[in-house]
């Protein structure tokens, strides 16, 4: 009977692979961004924080629609996924040979990733969480500044987007977060923050008054080339979008 | 998910009393968000199904381009016969959940003179409030001094919740916009 009910439980461990995520402390502090936090030059400020150590895999996006219906393709709201949401799965319930189960999910929406995150009592992590995170290699916190690393991230963007995306489960980084330069792009909770960019005061042309604010964001560290390109991507997508590289990782407060 | 399930729940009771007919999927009813207006009454989104709203973002601590979105909601309303005009609602929802609480919201009212009857003002939590630009196409960034960068438009909503129209014109009429208003207000609901 005991070995019956500690199977029982052993199965529902596995039938719900949300629970065993793995998240690690990061200590935050100030940090250079290429966004400086005021638009001109200011460090951005990063509380300590948890990070999911890997993406969030279709394995894990399918049990989170099976116990969350209306995410499945079939049912979610169009203004919450576009229409290519999941469609590289073999049916609304099903992974099938074109989505493996440990390969991280990609063709999510910002609106479908964050509700994955709350599923699992977390949320999607801040840009500057994410970039303060993927800025470590395999010793140092901050690798920004070495050429011959910056190098290696930037080989990923050639890589054509067309090939099967690898397993997540890459090697761990300084503080032990995994896949974060080499895999996907990855959905931010602040994506729609990041180029709001005009500055209200130039007046005269209407359109400089689509944004509101008190200063043009100029961009830093321009060398860092692979981080200005997330920044682009993410820049360029609406919450309903999804596409073939993009998926997401949860994070939660320390 | 789990805290809104009850928020969705009660949507769907008043969606299925108000309305028989299922949401689109393309409105941005679809989204649960709990609303708090100037009077502290509490609203989801969804319960503004109904009535075409003209729905802008902003904050009241805004010197900029802030006061002129109210002013520009003010004079698109205006510009509306009044029969068109009795048929619409306004709808701000701040940026700012922090600074903007229901006393807050209240007095900039009051100072801008906002019938309470025609405007609604309106905070939600922040997680809510970034939920609610993307649905809408805004977006928005807090500044280190407290102040936000944020787009400016103004957002058409037929009665069903789908966005129908949107201007960047602030300050200045846009009679595209007004004449997309008359258009959805004069459209049969099927």
């Amino acid at each position: 009977m005991r070995a019956r009910l500690a199977l029982a439980w052993l199965g529902l461990m596995l039938a719900l692979p949300a629970a065993a995520a793995d998240y690690v402390a990061l200590p935050g502090g100030s940090f250079s961004s290429v966004l400086p936090a005021d638009g001109k030059a200011a460090a951005a400020q990063v509380a300590p924080f948890r990070l999911r150590t890997e993406p969030v895999t279709n394995a894990e996006f399918l049990a989170f629609v099976k116990t969350h219906p209306q995410w499945r393709r079939d049912q979610v709201a169009k203004i919450l996924a576009d229409e290519r949401y999941l469609t590289h799965w073999a049916a609304a319930g099903a992974l099938g040979e074109g989505a493996l189960p440990n390969q991280p999910v990609t063709r999510v929406s910002w609106f479908a990733a964050q509700a994955y995150c709350e599923s699992e009592q977390a949320r999607l992590p801040s840009w500057y969480e994410w970039e303060y995170a993927a800025a470590a290699d395999a010793t140092r916190r901050d690798a920004r500044a070495d050429p011959a690393w910056r190098e290696s991230i930037l080989g990923w963007y050639s890589r054509p987007s067309s090939k099967a995306l690898p397993d997540i489960g890459g090697a761990p980084n300084a503080y032990g977060v995994r896949d974060l330069n080499n895999l996907v792009w990855e959905w931010v909770d602040d994506f729609n923050a990041l180029m709001v960019a005009s500055d209200s005061r130039e007046q005269g042309d209407p359109d400089l008054l689509k944004f509101c604010g008190a200063g043009a964001i100029s961009l830093q560290e321009k060398e860092n080339y692979a981080v200005l390109m997330r920044i682009a991507m993410l820049s360029a997508l609406k919450a309903a979008d999804t596409t073939n590289n993009m998926g997401f990782r949860c994070a939660k407060p320390e | 998910m789990k805290r809104l399930l009850p928020l969705f729940a009660m949507f769907l009771l008043l969606g299925s009393a108000r309305a028989a007919t299922p949401l689109p999927g393309d409105s941005v009813y679809n989204l649960p968000v709990q609303l708090t207006d100037q009077d502290g009454r509490r609203q989801t989104l969804a319960e503004r199904r109904g009535r075409p709203q003209l729905v802008t973002m902003f904050y009241t601590s805004c010197q900029m381009v802030c006061p002129m979105i109210i002013d520009s909601l003010r004079l698109t309303r205006n510009a509306l016969d009044p029969a068109t005009r009795a048929r619409i609602d306004l709808l701000a929802v701040s940026f700012d959940p922090a600074k903007d609480d229901v006393a807050t919201l209240k007095s900039y009212a009051q100072k801008r003179k906002l019938d309470p009857r025609i405007w609604t003002l309106a905070r939600a939590e922040p997680a809510q409030v970034r939920q609610l630009s993307g649905v809408l196409g805004l977006q928005y960034r807090q500044l280190p001094d407290g102040e936000f960068n944020h787009s400016s438009e103004l957002i058409l909503l037929d009665a069903d919740g789908r966005i129908a129209a949107r201007t960047t014109r602030i300050g200045k009429l846009d009679p595209g916009f007004v004449e997309a208003i008359r258009k959805v207000v004069a459209q049969p609901r099927g």
